[in-house]
């Protein structure tokens, strides 16, 4: 896949000179997903005819000499619960396996705008809701590192596409670690921005407070330029921040000299697989070698972060999944004995086991006599977080550790458990509840499978942690490792 | 405290879900796990903090109030299971 490991810039030059075209590009991403989505899986939906037809388009662009968008003629995924415009949207749910939508989520219709080709809608856990994709109730994603283990989630179908050289780069959504740990376990650059900085109309919500939608990329450089093109203000969207958009290619520095780096003892502690311990290490001696200074620092409240988060995180999406009811969209249950069995069956028929779980635990955390004790002490709680985030921000740039705790671990082996699978989150957790941003990079291989790096900033301060990636990219050869599929 | 079968069937009534007597059983047993690991919260104070609802300095957002075009019925009965003259369908709510 020679195009699709080129730099956006040298691709750029070469549609411009007419070596290629845009048709060539998305030729390449469907032979690509033709070669090696039977073992893979990454996508629901493939939009091919659509996919052609804007690229026909796209080369009357070129051939007109008209003027070209920052993504232009680049294949990328899609994670199904951003909405597409006629274009199926099921959020890996039986519920809305006939959902067709109206309109385009503000981020497609930025990514029309900077004229990148949707490819197809890509897999994940059903409505977001867990960390393998494996709650997915179309298909089961594999990592391209190893068949046999999980490409991580909820965004697994977005990080192994990326990973699988199938599109140029994806979206995904990351409400607790759900692109950050994905792309740690398939070796890509996942980025989260902060809250507030993309658009989420027409993003399914999952947990209001803490989805954030971002890019899934092969490099640090490819990240920049899909976020540039994603980021600002929404009018539609009440909780988009109304801040001025930075040019983010500012981060291309290399420069890291004298960056102040916060080293969370807690992120480094017990469960951490050494091996994953190791790579942060040896990436932190990257960081010392280019002029870098790192501390070890506490996050006193870190061990909380999970429990928090489940209780807000359920609590929001038991609201937020109260939508579907059989009456406007998604699938409806035959021969309801009355307007309130019709929700019922409607719901017990189209929501997956994790997806009643969480709406079961939401719902009781929320309930009259629970809802002090859980919800609000959540909350509370949340704030305590926040707070630990602050702190270390008053002295450090960035804070560096692992994405998750170890490598990607076996299909089926913590399905049956969701609070082991729920601790693998404990890294990335803690980042959604303060609401900052968080880039996942390559940092290396533990027994053959891909480690993550991540390096969290302050709120809407992308850029240095986007220039902290991009330097160690440019010091380390890890992120140019392909699977062998 | 312990979530039992008849704490199951009252929090899926409210949720609007049908279980199945071994997703009850499941269910309590999860939820058991799940909010023992979450009384960990109750070993700290909190008697003086205030509650984080999002993260965002922001409070009610308004726009202007100006008329603006809705969608075509068509399109937004494009996904109705049941439908009827521009309306959405539903089984009679009161008998």
């Amino acid at each position: 896949m020679a195009a699709f490991d080129m730099r956006l810039q040298d691709l750029h030059n070469q549609l411009h000179s007419k070596e290629i075209t845009v048709t060539d590009l998305v030729d390449a991403s469907y032979r690509r997903i033709a070669e090696t989505e039977p073992a893979v899986k990454a996508f629901i939906t493939l939009d091919e005819e659509n996919a052609r037809a804007a690229a026909a388009q796209l080369d009357k662009v070129l051939q007109e000499g008209g003027e070209r968008g920052l993504l232009f003629g680049l294949p990328a995924g899609i994670k199904d619960n951003i909405v597409t415009d006629k274009l199926t949207t099921t959020c890996a749910s039986q519920f809305l396996s006939n959902y067709d939508p109206i309109y385009d989520a503000t981020v497609m219709k930025k990514l029309k705008a900077a004229q990148s080709v949707t490819i197809g809608k890509l897999n994940m856990d059903e409505f977001a809701m867990g960390g393998s994709t494996e709650n997915s109730s179309y298909a089961v994603t594999t990592n391209p590192w190893d068949k046999e283990r999980v490409p991580g989630g909820s965004s697994g179908g977005s990080a192994a596409a990326v990973a699988a050289g199938q599109v140029y780069f994806s979206l995904g959504s990351d409400t607790g670690g759900s692109i950050r740990q994905p792309a740690a376990y398939c070796g890509v650059v996942g980025l989260k921005p902060t809250y507030g900085l993309v658009s989420r109309f027409g993003l399914v919500a999952f947990a209001s407070s803490l989805d954030q939608i971002g890019p899934v990329t092969k490099n640090v450089e490819d990240s920049v330029y899909v976020l540039q093109a994603i980021a600002g203000h929404d009018p539609q969207d009440s909780t988009s921040a109304n801040v001025a958009i930075p040019d983010y290619t500012a981060a291309l520095t290399g420069d890291v000299k004298g960056l102040r780096i916060g080293v969370p003892k807690e992120y480094l502690g017990e469960g951490i697989d050494p091996k994953v311990k190791e790579a942060v290490m040896d990436a932190l001696r990257v960081y010392e070698g280019m002029g870098a200074v790192w501390e070890e620092v506490s996050m006193p409240h870190t061990e909380y972060a999970v429990a928090c988060y489940y209780l807000l995180a359920s609590s929001e999406a038991s609201s937020n999944l109260a939508r579907f009811d059989g009456v406007r969209y998604g699938i409806r249950a035959e021969n309801p004995d009355n307007l309130i069995d019709m929700y019922r069956k409607s719901r017990s028929e189209g929501f997956g086991p994790e997806v009643k779980r969480r709406i079961m635990l939401g719902t009781y955390a929320l309930s009259s006599g629970y809802y002090d004790a859980y919800y609000l002490k959540a909350q509370k709680v949340r704030t305590l977080i926040k707070q630990d985030f602050d702190q270390v921000f008053e002295k450090f740039d960035v804070i560096i550790g692992p994405t998750a705790p170890t490598t990607a671990f076996k299909l089926g082996t913590q399905v049956e458990d969701p609070l082991t699978m729920y601790l693998n989150d404990i890294c990335t957790i803690p980042v959604n509840l303060a609401g900052v941003p968080a880039i996942s990079v390559p940092c290396g291989l533990a027994d053959g499978l891909p480690v993550g790096l991540q390096i969290i900033g302050k709120a809407f301060d992308e850029t240095t942690v986007l220039r902290a990636a991009y330097a160690f990219e440019q010091q380390t050869e890890h992120h140019k490792l392909r699977p062998q599929l | 405290m312990s979530i039992t079968i008849k704490d199951v069937d009252h929090v899926a009534n409210l949720a609007r879900l049908t279980l199945t007597d071994e997703e009850k059983t499941t269910f309590a047993d999860q939820l058991n796990a799940i909010l023992k690991y979450a009384e960990k919260l109750n070993e700290l104070d909190t008697d003086n903090v205030e509650a984080t609802s999002h993260v965002l300095p922001i409070t009610n957002v308004l726009r202007e109030d100006e008329t603006r075009p809705s969608w075509p019925i068509e399109d937004v009965m494009r996904n109705a299971p049941d439908e009827e003259d521009g309306q959405f369908r539903v089984p009679a709510v009161l008998e």
